[in-house]
């Protein structure tokens, strides 16, 4: 009997999440609903991290610079050659813009795109392989704002894009804020189960072979630069359709948008959140979008910190879970969980490699 | 565990100290014939080419190369100690460059200079007792995020404390050039090079000619090994940490004025660092030496003699030549290939 609750459990918390998400906008303002919807984005982004970094062992710092590719992808589709034109651009005639699409349809073109990009960086950055791999992508983050300047007859250089905010389709009666947000939260749970039967399945079990060893891995009949390959390009398809959706719902990308600082903080909050657990990149998505706020202007003290204090406590944060508590707020629930179950607080993580 | 393979070589049976100066020579040599030959062939490409003009952009490659250089041995020196790359090196090197900056306000350039690297050695020894020391025998992924948690704080604090506006920072060199056969050198340039040139020559004297130092290569070869004989490896780590530290200082203060003081500083001449380490093999001191200087030399050739390039691609395309050298030889120029044993 026990064993089957806890079974039930997982899909329980989320139901339970689901109906949290689809009642919420009835209790706040266009503004809280603008936050949520970003951390929506911020989950989809940091499950595509967690996969990588958390299931298969590799660490990128470049996700930022992926989720700038998905946002350009979905940016450039949507306005088409067309929409380009109106900023005196001149796309290569070899690359297919097409005529400006529906801003919905180019997440998953968005995630493909970015999803073959990251599968062909993955390839050599695998024979780099371990702390080179962080070098890399980092290399790749540092790179993206400076690339996507140089070639202003693409991208629109540093002015960046404009797009149109989407209407509500089917002649719904809502705003085009909860639009945005029902859209965003919509994809980022079927890309929460899709991520969900992934790891759970025969890959998910090759990838944290390979992560927990992978000599023994090897022997076991895994190929690991197949599947980490295959790792590195499902987690930056999630990168893209976090940036497709970044761009609709801002309207406008910009190579600044996607600095070296968004991908450092997006693998601190996939850290913080929990790696090796898709609730994590939950937690860390809420952790990205409101510790910003809330440190800088704490809730109860009336101070008003420096800007430069949520980089302070993100990275006091990184040490100190690093230190303490390697599942991170996952992991410190799962062993709070543990603790009700057994009666004994147990400090690990489910990912072995980090504990 | 991984260890060094033997290398599959007839043996000169040279002594060490006349082996790596052959190398040395051999390099410098190496390099020269590669650059007069790259001029050979730019004086067919471009039109307005003068041997002159090359030859500055060399001097100026070498001493931007000189600081990536610092970093570079910076980066190596803690990966053959504690094993890690150290993220956060370039936000250590910033912090103490502001540090530098505040101190100059209340005395000349060189007492602040020596101070500033005084503070960095005990900061970088401490950092390596109070953050890294808890995660030591952690995986190697844990060590680097908890570096990457120093990054961002680092980075963070030093905008919090100083304010993030760019700050012009002294420089101890006379603004003048000099001529030299021809080729028109800064002093700025001449300096730089000079410092960062010195501080790796004693940096290796301390290593190849101290008790201490000689302890520390021990601990670098195998901690277990040294231990038994009664080193401290603990305090060698921590010392590591401090040198390490020290290099990045003057990484640091030498790259500020040229490139103004901001807490974003050494963000991109940390990863030319990286390459540069990389390039020259991670394991090898020398080789990230060597490797900063090529690095230096090639950025500023290319970005100059490649319209494509120009200013703005230095950094993607001294990475995509990273990549290349990678690709052929994994281990870098210098490096040593690593076996693994299961």
């Amino acid at each position: 009997m026990r064993r089957y609750l806890s079974v039930a459990v997982g899909p329980a918390l989320f139901v339970v999440g689901a109906v949290v998400v689809a009642l919420l906008p009835r209790f706040m303002g266009e503004f809280r609903l603008l936050e949520f919807t970003f951390v929506a984005i911020y989950v989809i982004a940091l499950l595509g991290l967690n996969i990588l970094t958390g299931y298969s062992g590799q660490i990128s710092l470049g996700h930022g610079a992926l989720v700038g590719v998905g946002a350009y992808v979905a940016a450039l589709l949507s306005l088409g050659r067309p929409g380009l034109e109106l900023y005196q651009l001149d796309p290569p005639s070899w690359i297919p813009l097409g005529d400006g699409m529906r801003p919905v349809f180019t997440i998953p073109i968005a995630a493909l795109v970015t999803g073959v990009i990251g599968f062909l960086i993955g390839i050599p950055a695998l024979r780099l392989g371990g702390v080179s791999l962080a070098l890399a992508t980092l290399a790749l983050a540092v790179s993206f704002p400076i690339l996507m300047k140089r070639f202003s007859e693409v991208t629109g250089g540093g002015g960046g894009l404009n797009l149109n905010l989407p209407e509500t389709p089917f002649g719904w009666d809502i705003s085009t804020r909860h639009w945005l947000y029902y859209e965003a939260w919509v994809t980022a749970g079927i890309l929460f189960l899709a991520a969900w039967l992934l790891v759970r399945g025969r890959i998910g079990r090759a990838w944290r072979a390979i992560r927990d060893g992978e000599v023994a891995a090897t022997s076991s009949g895994v190929n690991p630069a197949l599947y980490k390959t295959f790792a590195f390009g499902v987690s930056s398809a999630y990168a893209g359709a976090a940036g497709a959706l970044f761009a609709i719902e801002t309207a406008y990308v910009n190579p600044d948008t996607f600095p070296v600082s968004l991908s450092i903080l997006l693998l601190a909050s996939a850290v913080i959140g929990g790696l090796g657990s898709l609730a994590g990149a939950l937690f860390g998505a809420l952790l990205f979008e409101f510790l910003p706020i809330y440190s800088q202007e704490p809730p109860i003290f009336s101070f008003h910190f420096a800007e430069q204090a949520p980089s302070v406590v993100f990275g006091v944060f990184l040490i100190v879970i690093m230190l303490l508590l390697p599942g991170g707020v996952a992991g410190l629930f799962r062993a709070l969980a543990g603790a009700v179950r057994t009666g004994r607080f147990r400090r690990r993580s489910d990912t072995s490699e980090l504990a | 565990m991984a260890v060094p393979a033997r290398l599959p070589r007839i043996d000169l049976s040279v002594g060490p100290v006349l082996r790596s100066l052959l190398l040395g020579v051999g390099f410098i040599v190496g390099a020269v014939a590669v650059l007069v030959l790259l001029g050979l062939v730019l004086t067919q490409t471009e039109t307005a080419f003068s041997w002159s003009g090359y030859a500055q952009q060399i001097v100026s490659g070498l001493s931007q190369g000189a600081i990536f250089a610092s970093l570079a041995l910076a980066l190596v020196l803690i990966y053959r100690t504690t094993d890690v790359l150290n993220f956060a090196q370039g936000e250590m090197a910033t912090f103490t460059t502001f540090i530098a900056w505040s101190l100059m306000h209340h005395m000349s350039y060189w007492p602040a200079f020596a101070l500033t690297l005084v503070i960095a050695f005990i900061g970088g020894a401490a950092i390596e007792r109070i953050v890294i020391r808890p995660v030591e025998h952690r995986p190697e992924i844990v060590i680097v995020i908890v570096t990457i948690g120093l990054l961002i704080a680092l980075n963070g604090l030093s905008g919090w404390i100083w304010n993030p506006e760019v700050k012009a920072f002294d420089s101890p060199f006379s603004n003048g050039t000099t001529e030299i056969a021809g080729v028109v050198i800064s002093y700025q340039e001449l300096g730089v090079l000079v410092v960062c040139l010195a501080t790796v020559v004693l940096l290796w004297a301390f290593f190849r000619f101290t008790t201490l130092g000689l302890v520390m290569r021990a601990v670098a070869n195998s901690q277990d090994a040294s231990r038994l004989v009664g080193v401290r490896v603990g305090w060698m780590l921590a010392l590591g940490w401090g040198l390490a530290a020290v290099l990045g200082a003057v990484a640091g203060m030498m790259a500020a004025p040229s490139q103004f003081l901001d807490p974003n500083l050494m963000l991109v001449i940390l990863i030319y660092s990286f390459a540069a380490a990389v390039l020259g093999g991670i394991d090898s001191p020398i080789g990230a030496v060597a490797g900063g200087l090529i690095l230096g030399v090639l950025i500023n050739i290319l970005g100059t003699y490649v319209d494509f390039i120009g200013g703005e691609l230095r950094l993607p395309a001294a990475l995509v030549v990273l990549l290349i050298v990678l690709l052929i030889r994994p281990q870098g120029l210098f490096g040593h290939k690593v076996v693994r044993r299961v």
